[in-house]
């Protein structure tokens, strides 16, 4: 990356601004403006609110399954979607399914956005000794791929809920860490910083009021970043069976379980995946339009 | 180049060191005891005791790295809880396999990702630019697992072109280079490519577009050097940042086909790894683990050297 820095991408071509405004005002005018964003904002508010509201929509239940009404295909009256090996409404299954894949999708980077931030900010602010061992650490993460380490931690620890949140998390620290400390070194040395230091200002004052709302924004971004891939891993670990357990509804463990039907019903046992793949493919466009609504670069 | 290269493998050292430390502490997170695996149920405590100081698992933790890391030097990754047989030998025939997939989808997926990179940075805002650029979100969003079955139900259950899982006919486990065998390996290896081929176009679009754009190319054009001429400069500038993309890409195709092995049934280090997991057999887990991260941090550790080598700017830094 440090390579391709030197190139010059100023945004040229941008209306000019009649007054000036906010930074956040410009960023939402920025992205009320991008037709894709939003279409994508839209249809993940979309799958998040069915995942929430999912037991008050009036669908079947999505545990229930019947012997005689296996595998139906699609559009069977009564079951649009069709059912599961096992008989269970796939319509049912696949919204509620959002509940659990979405929660395990998203959350890990929530929680290594704070924890990285944290050590990354630290690392990046206070250098030294500090600054080696945190980051000396985050290289030996780097020596795993992230689909090996999730894995790897996920069948040391077995299947579950927790597990699957611990492991993501775990992947995702080191690569926000990295950024975060990347960001916070180069606003370290700015001489604003250095005129606060001077003034007396406690280390933990300068971070909060100097530092944090000058990186916070490059990292959110790169955070939002991963969500497409920490979606993915997720459901993968459930399609290896290494994640939620059965008869829970989730996307990648459904993926998995209809796999017995392909010979019978193709496409039927392929719509958990046609989830996964339009929230992965949502969560990585509303990423690149706030990249370039915030702009930051990478 | 030789100080940077001495000085590259130094680092190299303390990872390979936290690496070991890791796969050896995945066995400590494991929950209950490795040995309820293969101890009957009614085992006395004394018979627990005796198993235990045989695997070594009575002794305090740091002593047990020791022991487990001396062993490692001499290529003695211990045996299989499972199976009994050594894990080394296991875990080396299953990476040959994960090998031969990575390094097929990595033939597929460079070429066609530098191709259609290069297209769209050369010809940036048109609709070949966009279509490209669309490809390659698609190719990096797709759960591959699940394009993996798509596949299948298309070409083997559909069509019946092409066989749905495993490396050979009749279920067979080792390789051989005739047709029988190479049409076990084109599904899994297009499925595994398509990742690659949307980051490599990505970065090659960017990196196209951003030294195209650069004053020397202007210089070239103006002193009339040829359009072809131009493009080898531009090429070159590029090289070493997209070699090193390739190359951490080759890490991850062999570090990540675990999933693609699943839905192949592919005999490689995914099918062992997920073997291991299910039978706890955590001995084998560990070996397979430390086995694809050390691949991964020799793959780095070349594409950082063979980047110096390309690109002398590196070295100073």
């Amino acid at each position: 990356m440090a390579q391709t820095d030197f190139a010059a991408d100023a945004p040229a071509g941008r209306a000019p601004v009649a007054k000036p405004q906010g930074y956040w005002a410009g960023v939402g005018a920025r992205l009320v403006r991008d037709p894709i964003t939003m279409l994508c904002a839209a249809v993940l508010l979309m799958l998040i609110l069915a995942a929430i509201f999912a037991p008050f929509l009036g669908l079947a239940d999505p545990y229930k399954g019947s012997m005689i009404a296996r595998l139906k295909p699609l559009g069977t009256e009564g079951h649009i979607l069709g059912t599961d090996e096992q008989g269970r409404d796939m319509l049912a299954r696949l919204v509620h399914g959002g509940r659990l894949t979405l929660f395990i999708g998203l959350m890990p980077v929530v929680l290594a956005f704070f924890i990285g931030s944290a050590l990354g900010i630290v690392a990046g602010y206070v250098g030294g000794l500090t600054n080696t061992i945190i980051m000396r650490t985050v290289d030996v993460f780097f020596a795993f791929p992230s689909v090996l380490l999730a894995i790897a931690i996920s069948g040391a620890l077995g299947a579950g809920i927790v597990n699957s949140l611990v492991s993501l998390t775990i992947v995702f620290i080191p690569p926000i860490t990295r950024v975060a400390e990347a960001v916070t070194s180069g606003v370290r040395a700015l001489d604003y910083i250095d005129a606060a230091r001077a003034t007396g200002a406690s280390a933990w004052t300068v971070i909060r009021v100097h530092v944090i709302g000058n990186v916070l924004s490059p990292i959110f971004v790169y955070a939002t970043s991963l969500t497409s891939v920490c979606m993915i891993l997720a459901a993968g670990l459930s399609f290896l069976g290494i994640g939620v357990r059965p008869p829970e509804p989730e996307w990648g463990l459904m993926l998995n379980t209809l796999r017995s039907a392909i010979y019978v019903d193709p496409w039927l046992s392929a719509l958990p995946g046609v989830m996964i793949f339009v929230t992965s493919l949502c969560l990585n466009l509303l990423s690149d339009g706030l990249r370039s609504a915030m702009n930051v670069r990478d | 180049m030789l100080t940077y290269l001495v000085r590259r493998l130094i680092l190299v050292l303390p990872v390979a060191f936290g690496v070991s430390v890791i796969c050896f502490l995945l066995v400590q997170i494991a929950p209950g005891d490795p040995l309820t695996a293969i101890m009957p149920v009614d085992a006395t405590a004394e018979e627990q005791a005796v198993m235990r100081a045989a695997y070594g698992l009575d002794k305090p933790l740091p002593v047990q790295y020791a022991i487990w890391i001396g062993n490692l030097l001499q290529g003695d990754m211990g045996k299989s809880i499972a199976t009994g047989r050594p894990v080394a030998s296991e875990v080396f025939g299953a990476v040959q396999n994960s090998l031969l997939l990575a390094v097929s989808a990595a033939i597929i997926a460079f070429p066609i990702g530098t191709a259609l990179g290069f297209l769209a940075g050369y010809f940036r805002d048109t609709w070949a630019d966009r279509a490209v650029t669309a490809l390659s979100i698609t190719g990096v969003s797709v759960p591959n697992y699940w394009l993996g079955i798509v596949l299948v139900i298309i070409f083997s259950v559909n069509l019946g072109w092409l066989p749905s899982m495993g490396a050979g006919p009749g279920g067979s486990q080792s390789w051989a280079w005739d047709w029988a065998h190479m049409r076990h390996l084109i599904l899994p290896a297009v499925t595994l490519a398509v990742v690659p081929i949307g980051i490599v176009a990505h970065t090659v679009r960017a990196l196209a577009g951003d030294i195209l754009t650069m004053d020397f190319v202007q210089a070239l054009y103006a002193k009339g050097m040829s359009r072809f001429d131009v493009l080898r400069h531009v090429a070159r500038n590029a090289a070493a940042t997209a070699l090193s993309v390739m190359g951490l890409q080759l890490g991850y195709l062999l570090g990540g086909s675990i999933l693609i092995e699943a839905v192949f049934n592919w005999p490689g280090s995914g099918f062992l790894l997920s073997n291991a997991i299910f039978q706890r057999d955590l001995p084998l887990l560990q070996g397979t683990i430390l086995v694809l991260a050390l691949f991964f941090v020799t793959m780095n550790l070349i594409v950082d050297v063979a980047q110096a080598a390309i690109d002398p700017r590196i070295q100073r830094t």
